[in-house]
């Protein structure tokens, strides 16, 4: 290309007041200003305005994310690339990440939500990882609502036909509904793939003259400005105005360039990879160049459209899926055309890299816009948060239970509740078992397991042409390593106390891959939470960073990723202040996964682990009327760990035939869960001081095994017989158990 | 022996597919655009989602040039093997009766369900075992099996019929219960179920293991049939 000239009139000089259309502060701009020594054009005026919103820039979250720890011996790749990454040992890593689609999937649930699978599968194959589970957290309005029905069930669809089209199975996941969800419903979905250690890629451009390459779907004009724009504001009653926003998922076209960039890599024929998320080609770009200390020239008029007469700014932030970003040394871009050929995967040269920090758009050598990458990716101001400690009012629930009803009926008024009923409608709509690894499906632990067997090259998916018979499982050398995989978070809890409602969902996470014997290994989180301008809402978004980061230093693991969601209110307030963390953890043999299921007739049932029930934010509350407030106990932390660490190991030890953690629904729940799961009942005296209902989440578990493995832990009854015992509080059938709990959701999905 | 295994773009279970197959045999991945089936004794169509079936399942996988070679190889009386999308596109190229349409619930359904075999007498389910129904999972969007009365009761009356749901475990409204079905000549079979699935005691069953065995066994004992010398012939797989 021939040198720059300035940038010219061409893309015209924005009228003065367009920067506030576009999201942009006054003093914000004037930074802009100032920096630039200019005004910018329309061209470079749409890039900063992205890459300035809060969903690219995260101006209100990036100084408090700083509290959470980041490092850890078994972490790879920690927080700003495109995924986390942990290692799994023997050369293998795991790769990692939960992000939101709630304002699209708000919009239109089954392409927003199909989106927000494309868009998590692309940040995990971007590091060369192939994407091997996904597990997601759906919060909708109360169900008896038609638009909360509406939204989970196309929600719903719209998750099964993305991932069930690729490939990749949905291991878990987890649903809850509240009133204050019914405008803004939440879809956070996580993806983990698997990698050789050697394999992994990062996203830094390097090697001036190297070629930019564009891969996948064509640049359309769909979702100009979507992710950034309907993220980073709230949602008032013009949802339909903003439809146009949404992307459109193309599953086929994604799992052709999944295959084919895996095949890239394990060829090495790339320098970089980068997938194109919110604010398309310029975020994309702007990373790559600013992670590498490199710059990008990018000609637009080489990238291949959908459609003819597109803007040059509406290219550089098309939102269109399935495309990734690369950057190639020239000799090797031949052999790269070809393998992407095959796969009949669109492949373009649009530019190249340059040794100055720069963002350069050009139209045949002709420049549109340059911009520097510090103005682009570091100068946006920072926000500090004015947390104001002063609870949110969140309107009161539908009442469906009087508090002092009868202990039977309560328990059967739990097992039937939306939120704790069987999810089997709901995933019966996904594959969870495609790549043949899934050890542990949904409703048979408290955790998803998936095995590692096979040799390091077949895992991952680096398929030759010929296959020799596996030396796996069966062989007679027990199942392998696994891993396993959880996903948590509750609303209510956080909103009584912020700070312990988050420590909780960590807890609960590790809880859950407790009870299959695994360790966590790594977290990453999304905080879904409502506009951090209000005193009330940062209050809250600070607490539960701060949570969140107590329980990662006492469970010694840190944070390799995630997501910010700001914004999640309209007029009629806001959400739930929802967390939702994902936990990935490793087991040594696939075979001793543990069940939560009881087990065996004459099995001692004990609880273990301490626990601090009460009533606030519980889901009897709920049922109840109750909004959620209150004081939440929390154990010592050193206690909670201890209780892990024994479910673990009698779970590994095959010791413990069942283990099931204690949550929403409180002891009485939980029981009747383990009863259900393993179709046998059991009879149980608990102890006298202990609410049957109250919740303390993630501490504590019902576990059974022989009466000698239990030495030492606190037996509250045995396993056997068709009914469910809670002397001298209730009796029930497996039956009227089980009708219950499966009557719950069916009615609604 | 070797089973050649189909990839079109967006397959999905085809190393699922490939690697269940290698448990009894060699195995190998043959490229939807290549008219060559690289000398396979046995080929599977495997799941997934061909070409994106956007417009109808297997509509478009039937023309890829592989699917050539497959007919060619099925009217010589090959063994192929078709599972869900594979079963779509066999119906689709008019290989096998039928066709499979959209679940009635209009859902994707994921189930493990349990399956009875008709016949024992067959290249594909000689092997498996007999005192008891196989469970398998089925993931699919459109399994329902239809075909009108009259071919029903063809299929029937000439032991096409190879394997039906379960009582209660139909998952999508097929006729009969039909789960898998074989052309006329007998030696091309489409399922909904994924035997390929059920491989492995760790992830949920190792029925499906039997019918790979199956197709293993009775290539062997057709070679060892033909040798007679016995230089060649492959050992018999028991179930």
């Amino acid at each position: 290309m021939t040198p720059a000239p300035p940038p010219r009139a061409r893309p015209a000089s924005p009228p003065r007041a367009r920067h506030r259309e576009l999201g942009l502060s006054d003093a914000e701009y004037e930074r802009i200003l100032a920096s630039l020594g200019r005004a910018p054009n329309e061209v470079e005026l749409a890039m900063l305005s992205l890459m300035w919103s809060e969903h690219c820039a995260y101006k209100h979250s990036r100084r408090l994310l700083r509290r959470l720890p980041t490092s850890s011996p078994h972490v790879l790749v920690g927080p700003g690339e495109n995924a986390g990454a942990v290692d799994l040992g023997g050369e293998l890593a795991a790769v990692f990440k939960v992000e939101s689609h709630n304002h699209p999937s708000a919009v239109e649930p089954f392409q927003g939500a199909a989106t927000g699978v494309g868009g998590i599968l692309r940040d995990v194959f971007a590091l060369g990882a192939r994407p091997v589970a996904l597990l997601d957290s759906l919060r909708f309005g109360e169900p008896a609502a038609p638009r909360a029905r509406y939204l989970l069930e196309h929600a719903v669809a719209g998750i099964g036909h993305y991932g069930n089209s690729v490939g990749v199975p949905t291991v878990g996941g987890e649903l809850y509904f509240d009133p204050s969800y019914e405008r803004n419903c939440l879809i956070n979905v996580m993806c983990v793939g698997l990698a050789p250690r050697e394999r992994l890629i990062r996203s830094a451009a390097a090697g001036p003259g190297n070629v930019l390459l564009l891969l996948g779907a064509l640049t359309g004009r769909d979702g100009i400005g979507g992710a950034s724009v309907l993220a980073s504001a709230e949602l008032g009653e013009s949802e339909d105005a903003k439809r146009p926003s949404v992307q459109i998922g193309d599953p086929f076209t994604e799992k052709k360039l999944l295959e084919c960039c895996l095949e890239l890599l394990d060829r090495r024929l790339l320098v970089a990879l980068q997938d194109l998320g919110a604010a398309g080609l310029t975020s994309a770009a702007a990373e790559m160049a600013g992670k590498g200390g490199v710059g990008l020239d990018i000609d637009i008029s080489r990238v291949p459209l959908r459609e003819p007469g597109m803007e040059p700014f509406e290219i550089m932030i098309s939102e269109s899926q399935e495309r990734m970003l690369c950057v190639v040394a020239p000799e090797l871009v031949g052999e790269v055309l070809g393998a992407c050929e095959r796969w009949e995967v669109l492949a373009t040269p649009i530019g190249k890299v340059t040794d100055l920090p720069r963002l350069r758009v050009l139209d045949r050598g002709e420049v549109l816009g340059e911009l520097s990458l510090s103005l682009l990716l570091d100068e946006c101001p920072l926000y500090e948060l004015e947390p104001e400690p002063r609870p949110v009012a969140y309107p009161a629930p539908p009442r469906i239970l009087r508090a002092e009803e009868d202990p039977a009926r309560t328990l059967l008024a739990l097992l039937e509740s939306a939120n704790l009923a069987s999810r089997r409608r709901v995933f019966e709509q996904y594959d969870a078992v495609v790549q043949s690894r899934t050890v542990r499906r949904p409703e048979q632990a408290d955790a998803a397991v998936l095995m590692l067997a096979g040799d390091l090259a077949a895992e991952v998916g680096a398929v030759g042409e010929r296959q020799d018979p596996p030396a796996g499982p069966g062989s007679g050398r027990g199942g392998g390593p696994a891993i396993a995989l959880a996903i948590d978070g509750n609303g209510r809890r956080v909103a009584c106390d912020p700070r312990a409602g988050a420590a909780e969902a960590v807890w609960e996470c590790a809880a859950n891959l407790a009870c299959v014997g695994a360790e966590p290994l790594g977290v990453t989180n999304c905080l879904n939470f409502g506009n951090p301008e209000k005193g009330q809402i940062a209050f809250q978004l600070t607490e539960a960073v701060e949570g969140i980061a107590e329980a990662c230093r006492a469970l010694q693991v840190a944070v390799v990723g995630g997501n910010v969601s700001l914004y999640n209110e309209g007029p009629e307030g806001p959400i739930l202040p929802t967390p939702v963390i994902g936990m990935v953890g490793r087991l040594p043999d696939a075979a001793r996964a543990g069940r939560l299921g009881f087990a065996r007739e004459g099995d001692a049932i004990a609880l273990l682990g301490p626990f601090t029930p009460v009533r606030a934010g519980s889901e009897l509350s709920r049922l109840c009327g109750l909004p959620p407030s209150g004081e939440l106990l929390r154990p010592e932390d050193s206690a909670i760990r201890d209780a892990h660490l024994r479910v673990r190991e009698g779970v590994r030890s095959g010791a413990l035939r069942s283990a099931h953690d204690i949550a929403e629904g409180g002891i009485a729940t939980a029981l009747a869960e383990c009863c259900i799961a393993g179709g046998i009942g059991a009879r149980v005296r608990l102890p006298v001081e202990l609410d049957p209902f109250g919740e303390c989440l993630g501490t504590a578990f019902v576990v059974s095994g022989p009466m000698a493995a239990l030495a030492g832990m606190r037996i509250i009854g045995t396993v056997g017989g068709e009914r469910l015992e809670l002397e001298g509080l209730l009796s029930l059938t497996l039956d009227e158990l089980r009708a219950a709990w499966e009557r719950g959701l069916a009615r609604y999905v | 022996m070797r089973f050649g295994v189909v990839r079109f773009p967006g397959s999905c279970d085809e190393i699922d597919a490939l690697r269940a197959a290698a448990r009894v045999g060699e195995a190998e991945l043959l490229w939807h655009a290549e008219r060559d089936l690289r000398g396979a004794d046995a080929v599977i169509i495997p799941g997934g989602f061909s070409y994106g079936d956007y417009l109808r399942p297997g509509a478009i996988a039937r023309f890829a040039p592989v699917m050539e070679a497959v007919a060619r190889f099925a009217a010589e009386g090959g063994l192929v093997l078709g599972i869900c999308n594979g079963f779509q596109v066999l119906c689709e190229a008019g290989l096998l009766p039928g066709a499979l349409l959209p679940n009635l619930t209009l859902r994707f359904v994921f189930r493990q369900v349990e399956l009875r075999i008709e016949r024992f007498d067959t290249p594909f389910t000689c092997a498996c075992p007999r005192e008891r129904p196989l469970s398998m999972p089925v993931k699919h969007m459109s399994g329902r099996y239809y075909a009108p009365e009259r071919t029903l009761d063809e299929l029937e009356a000439g032991g096409q019929v190879l394997l039906r749901y379960a009582p209660g475990h139909n998952p999508n409204g097929s006729l009969r219960d039909i789960a898998g079905v074989t052309n006329s000549a007998g030696n091309v079979l489409g399922l909904m179920p994924h035997p390929e699935h059920a491989v492995e005691a760790l992830t949920g069953s190792t029925d499906g293991l039997s019918v790979f065995a199956s197709i293993a066994a009775h290539l062997a004992s057709s070679a060892s049939a033909t040798t007679r010398a016995g230089s060649k012939s492959a050992p018999a797989i028991a179930a």
